[in-house]
């Protein structure tokens, strides 16, 4: 693997061959805000909170530093007034699903955005996937997943699965940065019957 | 039909073939692409061919189904050879003197004829019709010459020749110096250096790769790459060969939108015929060149139009756009190597081949080469599609080809690009067409959708109708298109609604920022691009919506009133009689006066009042005159 020299926030960085900005910029103590990123899943792209600019060969673009491979000479800002506006932006549109989200309230107040700019949405959900990611990636069970497309995008549990996998799981539920995962949960519950009486304790209350 | 297996049997039997051709034998070419069968071609086919059967003249006359030749305004169509008679709007009652008057007795029938609408001049010839005569038809100009379910229509045309050379003659390096040298830009919207995509994939050493065309034509109004495929798929699929030879890849896919059934069933009959011939498969041309292509049907997605989409959705995936880096050149299909391009694309490469990559780089601009098929639609006289060297005016388009716009009507705006596109108003018809200029002009080339607007369109409801395609259409995996997209929507749906409100104009613009950095890939990045281009050219409109409810177009509804002005009304009762909420009161010498709260906008008033009274208008922004008291309304 070859190394590479980029430039993060005026920082000269070296990174391996095929290391994304983000963690090239966690290398010098640079961070860049991220929401669908978790440790053990692949990087996503979905939520683009991540931004940053990058300049290269004279041309300059706005890309995702999760996924972004770093480049030779590759110039990255991961601050600048135009990101500020797109995070803040990304992150109302957000709020107006999951207005009580403490992740997004968090980053809500670095970047001054506004819970109540955008009209409330019916669906808690803002498709980070972790949930999706988490059980197809580590759990390998594929018992939830995405259905329909566009803004009538939505997570499903699949019943007959869900029905086999999820009662003493449940690992995705910490995930969810919205209650929109436990909403899923509830609806899938109502149409799957819990598991006949064991000797196993229940997890509540032993 | 044993294989071909050399140079020298492929000319053999293109000499053959030709040999066993009277080209002084009358023959009929019906176009029978999707336009005109929609348009009755099928039962003017079978009209021939019973009449023909009838007059017992089978072994006398020909009959050629071919694919679409573009003037899809005057269709169903035929030529008839060798005088290249053209006539237009063919009816199955024209079939009996048609071949007694014009096959048979070599006159010419005027009424099915061009006529220029100005001078009055008729066009007997094909090529003398001034839609046809200022086009430069290199890849549509053979749709008439072939029946695309006939491998040895296009052998007699010359096809398979370039393939022939490229296997025999260049080979791989000298093949992809010309595609570079010719300076061919991608065809379907992105208008990368097609060599130089062929270069990276040839030069990632795998051992496995790929070669496919992207036929998800998804763009509204778009049908370039339908017409290619239903009338000519055997050039496509030369071009294929040729790129997958120089490339090193020996699989191929033809990736087609699943609303292209005639386009799907004639690749399918192409592939099978050129197998036979050996076009494809083992020892093509009894070269040691392998490759095998296989069709792909889409299923209703116009995502899948983008390059990581449609190889997620080839893998069968979700059709979800991919991050690039890494791009399909270096890892895609399956993680290997792909070069995926445009129909047209692919359909220039045996030009290229065939004539040399300087004759190719003759014809066009400094930055864009060669010729690109429009879909010229919209508010023009003339819709179909047109084939131009990259360059002529928009102007030229418009009016030398496309015959200027019906109606009397005033010309607006002419888009490009679909929805990732923009509009050029009148200030910039004497733009040279090219993929620099568009981009410019704050539009792109995109895949080559042009749509012609006139007085009557309405730039806001314009906007929106793209952003509504494209709320339905985006994959809806990442934040700034899925939420972004919808936002901006709602806000240009409002603003038609006359519910526009002061800071909504900011709202989009700083939305449309969002998008057009942040989003995955180009879907959402060019969603913006509608809105932001009919902003920056008629941001009046906008802002008559927002701050005097007024609709410049007088197409909004609910900011236009229909008014009957009492001076010219007759009370003759016509549009009465059409009111179907029944909102106009009055009658015979009683003038005539719409009730505003009942009326649905519908405009039949407007078509039924006589022209000679003209009494009913539209209006918009302002308040609608009180009516006439009613001891007034009587008519003397």
């Amino acid at each position: 693997m070859s190394e590479i020299l980029l430039q993060i926030d005026g920082k000269e960085v070296a990174a391996e061959e095929g290391t994304t900005i983000l963690v090239a910029a966690q290398s010098v103590g640079v961070s860049i805000p991220t929401l669908c990123l978790h440790e053990k899943l692949e990087p996503y792209g979905g939520c683009r909170v991540c931004s940053v600019e990058v300049e290269s060969r004279g041309r300059s673009s706005v890309v995702a530093a999760c996924l972004y491979p770093v480049e030779k000479d590759l110039v990255v800002t991961t601050r600048t007034e135009k990101l500020d506006r797109i995070r803040k932006s990304l992150l109302e549109m957000m709020l107006a699903h999951a207005p009580d989200s403490e992740p997004l309230l968090e980053l809500a107040e670095e970047y001054g955005a506004d819970k109540d700019r955008f009209e409330k949405e019916a669906s808690f959900c803002i498709h980070c996937g972790l949930c999706v990611r988490y059980c197809t990636e580590v759990k390998k069970a594929n018992a939830l997943g995405f259905i329909n497309r566009g803004a009538k995008k939505e997570i499903s549990f699949i019943p007959e699965i869900a029905s086999k996998e999820c009662w003493d799981c449940k690992e995705c539920f910490e995930l969810c940065p919205t209650s929109a995962l436990q909403a899923a949960f509830v609806l899938i519950e109502a149409l799957t019957a819990p598991p006949q009486p064991t000797t196993k304790s229940c997890h509540s209350c032993g | 039909m044993p294989r071909i297996n050399s140079c020298a049997e492929l000319e053999e039997l293109r000499q053959e073939i030709l040999s066993q051709r009277d080209p002084n034998k009358p023959c009929i070419a019906i176009c029978t692409g999707s336009g005109c069968i929609a348009l009755g071609a099928a039962d003017v086919v079978t009209a021939f061919k019973d009449e023909i059967k009838e007059q017992g003249l089978d072994i006398k006359i020909d009959i050629r189904e071919t694919g679409c030749p573009g003037f899809c305004e005057r269709g169903p169509l035929l030529v008839i050879y060798p005088e290249e008679t053209c006539y237009l709007r063919v009816k199955p009652e024209d079939v009996k003197e048609i071949i007694t008057e014009t096959v048979l007795g070599k006159k010419v029938i005027d009424r099915l004829l061009y006529i220029d609408p100005e001078t009055d001049e008729k066009a007997v010839k094909e090529s003398e019709i001034p839609f046809y005569k200022n086009q430069m038809r290199l890849l549509i100009g053979d749709n008439i010459k072939i029946d695309p379910n006939s491998i040895e229509d296009y052998l007699a045309i010359g096809g398979y020749s370039a393939l022939a050379k490229a296997l025999f003659e260049e080979g791989p390096e000298k093949i992809i110096a010309s595609v570079k040298e010719s300076g061919l830009r991608g065809r379907g919207g992105g208008g990368f250096p097609a060599g130089l995509k062929w270069e990276f994939t040839r030069k990632t050493s795998a051992e496995t790769k790929y070669v496919i065309v992207n036929a998800d034509e998804g763009d509204p109004g778009a049908f370039m790459d339908r017409a290619l495929l239903e009338g000519n798929p055997h050039a496509v699929l030369e071009g294929l060969l040729i790129g997958a030879y120089a490339i090193g890849a020996r699989e191929g896919y033809f990736y087609v939108r699943e609303e292209y059934p005639l386009a799907v069933e004639n690749v399918t009959k192409a592939l099978k015929q050129a197998e036979e011939y050996g076009f494809l498969g083992k020892n093509i041309l009894g070269s040691d060149f392998n490759f095998t292509v296989q069709i792909h049907q889409g299923a209703g997605a116009f995502v899948c139009g983008e390059e990581t989409a449609l190889i997620m959705s080839l893998e069968g995936h979700v059709g979800e756009p991919k991050p690039r880096p890494p791009f399909p050149a270096v890892k895609g299909l399956w993680g290997k190597p792909t070069n995926i391009n445009n129909v047209e694309t692919w359909a220039n490469i045996p030009l290229i081949i065939n004539q040399g990559a300087d004759a190719f780089a003759s014809v066009g601009t400094e930055g864009s080469k060669g010729t690109k098929i429009f879909a010229l639609v919209g508010k023009v006289k003339n819709t179909g599609l047109v084939e131009v060297p990259m360059g002529i005016t928009l102007r030229d388009i418009v009016y030398k080809i496309g015959g200027g716009l019906p109606g009397g009507k005033k010309f607006k705006a002419v888009q490009t690009g679909g929805p990732a596109g923009g509009c050029m108003p009148e200030s910039l018809l004497d733009m040279e067409v090219d993929f620099d200029q568009l981009t410019k002009a704050g539009s792109m080339m995109g895949s080559g959708g042009m749509i012609v607007l006139d007085e009557d369109t309405c730039m806001v409801d314009f906007a929106r109708y793209f952003l509504n395609f494209l709320a339905d259409e985006s994959c809806g995996k990442c934040v700034p298109c899925r939420e972004g997209v919808k936002q901006m929507l709602n806000i240009l749906t409002n603003i038609t609604l006359g519910k526009g409100k002061p800071g909504d104009l900011e709202l989009l613009e700083e939305l449309a920022e969002v998008a057009g950095s942040s989003a995955l890939c180009t879907l959402g990045k060019g969603a913006p691009n509608p809105a932001l281009s009919t902003l920056s050219h008629f941001r009046d409109e906008y802002e008559a919506h927002i701050n005097e409810g007024r609709c410049a177009a007088l197409s909004c509804k609910e900011l236009i009133a229909f008014y009957i002005d009492p001076a010219k009304c007759k009370a003759c009762g016509a549009c009465i009689k059409d009111c179907a909420p029944e909102a106009i009161t009055g009658g015979k010498k009683v003038i005539h006066v719409i009730d505003q709260e009942k009326c649905t906008k519908c405009g039949s008033c407007l078509e039924a009042c006589p022209a000679a009274f003209g009494a009913v208008s539209k209006m918009s922004g302002e308040p609608v005159p009180a009516a006439l008291p009613e001891e007034s309304r009587n008519l003397g």
